[in-house]
């Protein structure tokens, strides 16, 4: 709320006696403004600001940047990643509902691509259907990219999904209203409405870890260490190494939403 | 000044108050702190607790165990992989014990074949690779190794060792019913093993009071398949009931 000095024409608009003048009423507006200011600062400001630092002590967000490198070529398909994840973070055991997921690609001598996902992976997948016409198979772990530019972010209505200093996109559960816009908005599938919270789930890069400086669950238990998970900026960190050795391609990269999720060895086929 | 002039003002700051409070009413505490969000939901996400210790915490109480697999095939297979979340056991290593799981299952689901699997890691056909007996007892799930064929005994018997393998009774060794001296390996026919003679041997596993473990089947030592030794009706190497 600026306050102009208004001291340098005070002597004229005395003279002026009677006559209804716009300086007059706007320093009868800014006065009734300041006399108001009290209750808008109170409104904004009456948490101590330790709180709303949003982190545990001795973590300060604006040190990190965090991004994950994916090697494809590492992923045996195993999905205790998937299991560890719902583990850890109470996602519901029904199939449909995952933070991260394995898809199965199977690419056809006549170049059809089958994908499939059963259960995300954590059952196992069956047999490939008439493997004589089988050109190239793998494995693709999925998850929340943790976009820079998030669309979900964008359409949300209330302001309950948000980028963090750290760069991981998080959901207020508090708050969300579970609309489904940001599930509709994310081009990679990583939403879902909970169906006992009723509001937005998705991978959060597991920062009541991050703050403790532990893993992710599904990097801790990844056996292959196809997961690398760390600083994107920083220069001497798994990460690092991992994007300056592989020829790293992020998924979508067209939509411009700017993924921190890093695929090397990554098929042509994958979507 | 004319009356409306106060008069606009007061209407004008009753609005501008009513909106703020309305504001600080609607406008939840600590939005806006960080970014277009409210800074507090932080706190909450942060407070989740956590279901997975972290292999680093591991090691204190388990330095062989840790050590063992930290050198082995299996350095990069963290202990929760297998033994599932661990972090309430760290807070309480005596009341809460994780799983130990020795079923095959646990390891067939990185092992087991699959052609989407990258080429090179280590697979096995779980119909086929030493059926039935658990997997632990040939690797030390620790530190596993690809062991050396124990070729003693198959290399010449074979069609036994291979039947063996596949019957109820794959998880006994040779040894459990025969006593083979060295030298029956230089000459065979001259130095025979031992055989078992009588039917109290199977008794030993098998009798209703033997003391073995519980899921072996049971059968009444003296009546059942009186008066002939037991391998006459069934084949030791591929005991068959039904
Ligand atoms: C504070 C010490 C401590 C820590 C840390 C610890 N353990 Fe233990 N653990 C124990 C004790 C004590 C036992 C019980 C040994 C016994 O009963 O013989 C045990 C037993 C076990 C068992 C065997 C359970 C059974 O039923 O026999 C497993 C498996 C195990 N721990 C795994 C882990 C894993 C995985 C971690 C790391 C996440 C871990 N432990 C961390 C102390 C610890
Ligand atoms: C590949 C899977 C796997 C991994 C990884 C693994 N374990 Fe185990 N662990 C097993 C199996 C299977 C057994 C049972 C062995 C047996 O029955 O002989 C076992 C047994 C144990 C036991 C003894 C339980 C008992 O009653 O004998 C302890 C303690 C233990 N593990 C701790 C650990 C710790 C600590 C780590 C990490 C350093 C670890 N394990 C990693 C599979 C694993
Ligand atoms: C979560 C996945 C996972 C589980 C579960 C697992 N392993 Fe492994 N295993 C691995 C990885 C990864 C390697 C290392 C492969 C490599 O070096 O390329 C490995 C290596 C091995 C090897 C060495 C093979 C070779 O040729 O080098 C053996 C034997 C083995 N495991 C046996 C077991 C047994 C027995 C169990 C069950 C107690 C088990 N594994 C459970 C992931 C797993
Ligand atoms: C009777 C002992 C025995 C049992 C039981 C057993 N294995 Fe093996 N395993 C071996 C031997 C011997 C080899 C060495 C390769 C060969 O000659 O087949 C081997 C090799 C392996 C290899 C390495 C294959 C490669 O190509 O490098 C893996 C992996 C493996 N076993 C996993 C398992 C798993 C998983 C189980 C349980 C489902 C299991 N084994 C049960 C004896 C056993
Ligand atoms: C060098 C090859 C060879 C090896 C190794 C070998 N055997 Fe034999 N085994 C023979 C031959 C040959 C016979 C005699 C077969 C016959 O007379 O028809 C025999 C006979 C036997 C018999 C039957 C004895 C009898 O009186 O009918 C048993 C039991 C036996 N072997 C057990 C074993 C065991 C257990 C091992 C491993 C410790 C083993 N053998 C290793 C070659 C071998
Ligand atoms: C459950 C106990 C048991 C086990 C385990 C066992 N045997 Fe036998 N085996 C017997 C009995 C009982 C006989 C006597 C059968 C008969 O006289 O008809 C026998 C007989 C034999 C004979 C001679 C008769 C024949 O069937 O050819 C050979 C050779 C033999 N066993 C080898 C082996 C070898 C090699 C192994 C390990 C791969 C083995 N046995 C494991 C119980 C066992
Ligand atoms: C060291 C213990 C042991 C000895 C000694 C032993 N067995 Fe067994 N037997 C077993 C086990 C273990 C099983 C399998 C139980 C299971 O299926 O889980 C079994 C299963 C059987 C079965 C049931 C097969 C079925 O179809 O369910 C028969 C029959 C049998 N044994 C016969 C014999 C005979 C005959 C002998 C004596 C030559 C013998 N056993 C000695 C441990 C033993
Ligand atoms: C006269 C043939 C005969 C003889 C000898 C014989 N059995 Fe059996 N046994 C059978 C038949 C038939 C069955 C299956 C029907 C049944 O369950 O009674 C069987 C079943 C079994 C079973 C499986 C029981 C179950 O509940 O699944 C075991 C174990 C067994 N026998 C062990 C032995 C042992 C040990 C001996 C030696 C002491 C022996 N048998 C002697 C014929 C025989």
């Amino acid at each position: 709320m600026p306050e102009s000095p208004d001291t340098i024409e005070r002597d004229a608009e005395r003279t002026d006696s009677d006559s209804v003048d716009r300086r007059e009423f706007l320093r009868d507006l800014l006065g009734a403004c300041s006399a108001a200011a009290p209750v808008l600062w109170w409104g904004t400001v009456s948490v101590p600001a330790a709180a709303a630092q949003g982190a545990t002590a001795g973590y300060d967000p604006t040190e990190h940047r965090y991004g994950m490198g994916i090697d494809v070529r590492k992923c045996i398909g195993c999905a205790r990643c998937v299991v560890a994840c719902k583990t850890e973070n109470d996602v519901p055991e029904e199939p449909h509902f995952f933070n991260t997921w394995i898809e199965r690609y199977v690419i056809r001598r006549d170049h059809e691509v089958d994908v499939d996902s059963p259960n995300g992976g954590i059952d196992g997948f069956p047999p490939i259907a008439e493997p004589a016409t089988v050109r190239r198979t793998f494995f693709v772990p999925k998850l929340c990219n943790h976009c820079d530019n998030p669309p979900c972010v964008q359409v949300c209505p209330v302001g309950a999904t948000f980028i963090t200093k750290d760069g991981v996109v998080l959901v207020d559960e508090g708050y969300c209203i579970g609309c489904r816009y940001c599930v509709q908005a994310c081009p990679y599938g990583a939403r879902y409405i909970h169906p006992e919270k009723h509001v937005a789930g998705k991978c959060t890069f597991c920062y009541h870890r991050l703050v403790d400086g532990l893993v992710p669950a599904c990097v801790e238990v990844c056996p292959t260490g196809a997961r690398i998970f760390g600083e994107v900026e920083e220069r001497a960190t798994p990460l690092a190494r991992f994007m300056q050795f592989n020829d790293v391609q992020v998924l979508k990269g067209h939509l411009n939403t700017k993924p921190k999720a890093y695929y090397a060895n990554l098929d042509g086929e994958v979507r | 000044m004319p009356q409306q002039v106060p008069r606009l003002a007061a209407v004008f700051a009753v609005a501008v108050i009513g909106l703020f409070v309305a504001r600080s009413l609607l406008v939840p505490d600590t939005f806006g702190d960080l970014g277009h969000y409210r800074a507090a939901a932080i706190d909450t996400i942060v407070a989740h607790p956590k279901e997975y210790a972290g292999h680093q915490e591991c090691t204190m109480c388990h330095r062989p165990i840790a050590e063992q697999r930290a050198a082995s095939n299996h350095r990069g297979v963290r202990c929760e992989v297998c033994h599932g979340p661990a972090a309430a056991h760290v807070a309480n290593p005596l009341e809460i014990k994780p799983a130990v799981p020795r079923e095959r299952d646990l390891c067939v689901l990185c092992h087991a074949y699959s052609p989407s699997r990258p080429t090179g890691f280590p697979q096995i056909d779980s119909v086929t690779h030493n059926p039935r007996m658990p997997c632990a007892g040939c690797h030390e799930p620790h530190a596993p190794e690809p062991p050396v064929t124990p070729r003693e005994c198959s290399a010449c018997h074979g069609q036994i060792a291979n039947q063996l393998a596949v019957s109820h009774h794959a998880e006994l060794n040779c040894g459990t019913c025969h006593e083979a001296p060295k030298e029956h390996r230089d000459n065979p026919r001259a130095v025979r093993p031992t055989k078992p003679a009588e039917r109290s041997f199977c008794g030993t596993c098998h009798a209703a009071d033997a003391r073995s473990s519980e899921r072996i089947p049971r059968i009444d030592l003296r009546s059942h398949g009186q008066p002939y030794v037991c391998w006459q009706c069934h084949y030791p190497h591929y005991p068959e009931a039904r």
